[in-house]
């Protein structure tokens, strides 16, 4: 696909977002994308440090959470407004990505995995416990959405529709994206790939290990909190589940499906797997099979996701093994 | 005093059950460097297959032991076949996300097929017996005795037989094994079989003690990998260890401390070795 | 000219096995030094304890009159010490041009924000790795493959790059672990060739390697491990004549005198 080709299809694609809320009016449809919005942020974010790192990070569900549950406190507690309350929150999600990198970095493969899950179950525990703080399981209400934006010229930006909501997450994809794009991009963004390609090499050539997955996991926290933060305003409503692990297997499905190591492939994993069973109006349980047998099926004959797989057959990339030997 | 032996008889058989649940994931991560991470929905899946043939067949509570035994333990056979063997020479983490793949798939069709309610395992064996003023049903001494037999026996299996050597072979050293004839297909065959039959095992003797529902296998499992790397991924003496050392943690930080904290214990015990000892008390130090 | 590096009392223990045991010497600024001994003699550990990625149980080594005992790999290495492996060591999944990039990354200066706000700063780093990259391709001779996958090309470029990778580091010092591992007759002549011009640029050279013929060409000092020992040093003549070594490599019995 040639360079030009590829800016029409991304300009047209962006048109087709942004007409969206004015074709389709049906709020069933209009929650559906908005959803696919919010989650595309994080299974962007958990590309970061899985994706183009290398490091199966099971614990990006704590971090959504703990995104939503900050921001959250933030503006019931303190009284924060949206706008205020968003950039602290995920700092706050991605200041504890950095405490619980610390640690957690040290180990890698496997051990890695299963550490950062614990992590999310003691997160999950202590969010559900500590009833002072969290309510507990009875959840956090009534959480506000975000506060009117006054323009220059007299009126304001409402919030209060769909529409509009939509159109706050679409500007944070797009935000998310970028951001992404420019580090991914960047020399920072090759030696995340390095760690990823062989650490032991990366450490040889002076890169150190351990400062480039901190702050992989680090950014990476960051914007899961975003999400977290978007999530808490748009529903109004908070509970301990939303920190649980199965949030974190959930983003490893999108992030595995669409594509690791890809900007597009995430967005596309979360559309069609969000999007597609509810659709359908398949239930619960044969989503969570539907979801188990992709994964096996992907990770066995597909571990580069879709996007990679149609990369792969144009030529770009021709690997089945998505991380190094450990 | 009765408090804290009433708690060190509840580590003891938490112990033994958790070092039953984490010998058949000792086992095959050891040999095959698997980390199985659906180790916990095979057990609940034994959990309910021996419940159904108590309940509708009314099957004597040890047939159904064995029964299950077998019937997981094929499936586990069937399971390394068509997942774990595709993916035998690529990182393990990719095994692990199979892993997870596949718990998802046992989870599902448990709620597919049971339902969500939880279940009483009826059991011959819950009255109370009383010893030194602590209360212990027979069920419970049960697990504690089988935990013992079953570790003796996979021990003496490993240790004195020629198929527990074809084990031991593949686990130290894979091309020097192949080179002398033993198949690793089968080696690995035979080791998920085992493993997941002990986890079997572990199911029905614990599931009486507790409720059983498409759930019941996921803290089980964490703990079990809890349990695998303290005592370090792939020894048995470790697993055991650590499966008792745990039990009373729990036991007793539960009883002393906190119940609403407990399960954090063994997380946070193990976040703490992962951080200072990844390797385990019984695995080779770092650089 | 100087010591460039120094190893004092050098010693690393695995369990009950002593892999490296009480290990001294030198390296002269500027020079190209052989370490050769048996299979199993320490020769890696000695290199790995150099660079940090092991400790030793005993011992120091110094570079450039500073201690760097215990220091990291990748602080090694932003110190001057570059190293290649015995089994080659590549991204493999990176191009050959893209290898060379992201290996000069620990002498750029640009962090987190300047990759955010693209400052000066990240553009002109960035342009001076892909300068350095291209540089360092044409010394080793790769250009025609830059865009090639370094997984797909044969063996000898692969060996090649691991010595580019090494270089695009800007090292005082180059450790290479048998950099002629698997090559051809021919292939050798080429690597010989291209070690004797990194010694052109200033850089000294300390080498693993087996193969006599081309130890004994290019080596201005050799020294010899076995069983973690130094069981002797000096130039090739002298140590091709010592009846210890010729002892250590063929057996008791064949060392005269």
């Amino acid at each position: 696909m040639n360079r030009i080709a590829g800016k029409w299809i991304i300009l047209a694609i962006l048109v087709i977002a942004v007409i969206i809320p004015l074709v389709v009016t049906n709020k069933y449809y209009m929650n559906i994308l908005i959803m696919s919005g919010i989650w595309s942020i994080v299974a962007l974010s958990l590309n970061l440090i899985l994706g183009y790192t290398g490091q199966v990070n099971l614990a990006h569900g704590a971090f959504f959470g703990i995104g939503a549950y900050a921001s959250a406190l933030l503006m019931l507690k303190l009284k924060l407004g949206f706008w205020l309350a968003l950039p602290f929150a995920a700092a706050i999600a991605g200041f504890f990505g950095f405490l619980i990198g610390l640690p957690a970095l040290r180990t890698r493969g496997s051990y890695f995995a299963i550490g950062t899950l614990c992590f999310n179950i003691i997160v999950t525990l202590i969010v559900d416990r500590w009833e002072g703080l969290t309510e507990g399981a009875r959840g956090l209400m009534g959480i506000p959405g975000p506060g009117p934006i006054p323009l220059p010229w007299g009126g304001e930006i409402s919030f209060k529709t769909m529409a509009a909501q939509y159109y706050l997450v679409l500007c944070f994809l797009l935000l998310t994206i970028f951001v992404l794009r420019r580090i991914i991009q960047s020399l920072v963004g090759r030696t995340f790939r390095a760690i990823r390609g062989n650490e032991e090499l990366a450490e040889a050539v002076g890169i150190s290990a351990m400062k480039t997955k901190l702050l992989s996991f680090t950014i990476s926290c960051f914007f899961a909190g975003v999400g977290g933060v978007l999530y808490a305003s748009y529903i109004g409503f908070l509970s301990p589940e939303l920190t649980d692990y199965h949030v974190s297997f959930d983003a490893l499905i999108y992030v595995m499906i669409g594509g690791v190591g890809t900007i597009v492939g995430p967005i596309i994993g979360t559309l069609l797997i969000v999007t597609i069973p509810e659709m359908l109006h398949i239930a619960a349980e044969f989503r969570l099979l539907l979801y188990g047998l992709i994964l096996i099926v992907m990770i066995i004959y597909l571990p580069r996701g879709i996007v990679g797989w149609i990369k792969g057959l144009k030529g770009k990339r021709r690997q089945e093994v998505v991380w190094e030997k450990s | 005093m009765v408090l804290f032996f009433q708690q060190m008889v509840n580590g003891i058989m938490l112990g033994a059950a958790y070092s039953l649940v984490a010998l058949g994931l000792t086992l095959i991560y050891g040999i095959l460097h698997i980390p199985n991470f659906a180790h916990g929905h095979k057990y609940m899946w034994a959990a309910f297959t021996s419940l159904f043939l108590v309940v509708n067949f009314h099957t004597n509570y040890w047939v159904s032991l064995v029964i299950a035994m077998a019937v997981l333990g094929l499936a586990g056979v069937g399971v390394e076949r068509l997942v774990y063997r595709p993916l035998r020479n690529v990182p393990h983490i990719n095994s692990f996300i199979a892993a997870i793949g596949l718990l998802l798939v046992l989870e599902s069709l448990s709620l597919i097929f049971w339902g969500a309610d939880f279940r009483r395992f009826p059991s011959l064996y819950d009255k109370p017996i009383h010893i030194f003023g602590v209360a212990i049903t027979l069920q419970r001494l049960l697990v504690i005795v089988a935990a013992a037999l079953f570790i003796i026996l996979l021990q003496l299996f490993i240790k004195r037989t020629w198929l527990g050597a074809t084990i031991e072979a593949v686990a130290q050293n894979p091309e020097g094994a192949q080179l002398v004839g033993i198949s690793i297909d089968r080696v690995s065959s035979l080791t998920f079989g085992i493993g997941t039959a002990l986890a079997a095992a572990a199911a029905t003797l614990i599931a009486p003690i507790f409720l059983v529902y498409p759930t019941m296998g996921s803290m089980p499992n964490l703990k079990a990998f809890v349990v695998i790397i303290i005592g370090g991924m792939g020894s048995i003496p470790g697993a055991v260890i650590g499966g008792f050392m745990l039990g009373l943690m729990e036991a007793l930080g539960g009883g002393y401390i906190s119940t609403d904290y407990k399960d954090l214990f063994a997380f946070g015990a193990l976040v703490t070795f992962l951080t200072l000892r990844p390797t385990g008390l019984f695995g080779k130090g770092v650089r | 000219m100087g010591e460039i590096l120094k190893v004092h009392g050098l010693t690393r223990h695995f369990g009950g096995l002593a892999a490296v045991m009480d290990l001294s010497f030198g390296v002269q600024s500027g020079e190209i030094l052989s370490l050769i001994g048996p299979n199993g003699a320490g020769k890696t550990t000695v290199f790995n304890l150099i660079t940090g990625t092991l400790l030793p149980t005993q011992g120091e080594v110094v570079f450039q009159d500073h201690k760097i005992t215990g220091l990291r790999p990748y602080e090694t290495t932003s110190l001057g010490i570059a190293r290649t492996f015995q089994t080659t060591s590549l991204f493999y999944d990176e191009t050959v041009l893209d290898n060379l990039i992201v290996s000069y990354h620990c002498r750029t200066r640009m962090g987190l924000w300047d990759a955010l706000f693209q400052t000066g700063r990240s553009r002109e780093d960035e342009r001076r790795c892909c300068q350095k990259a291209e540089e360092i391709l044409k010394f080793i001779g790769l250009s025609e493959r830059a865009s090639e996958f370094a997984r797909n090309i044969p063996q000898e470029s692969q060996k090649r790059l691991a010595l580019g990778v090494a270089l695009v580091t800007e090292p005082k010092l180059l450790l290479l672990d048998e950099p002629t591992g698997g090559l051809t007759e021919e292939e050798n002549i080429g690597m010989m060739g291209l070690i004797q011009k990194v010694r052109t640029r200033g850089i000294t050279v300390l080498l693993i390697e087996h193969k006599m013929k081309i130890v004994m060409n290019i080596s201005d000092r050799i020294i010899v491990l076995n069983y973690g020992q130094k069981i002797a040093e000096g130039s090739p003549q002298e140590v091709g004549g010592n009846s210890a070594v010729i002892e250590a490599y063929l057996g008791v019995g064949y060392g005269k005198n």
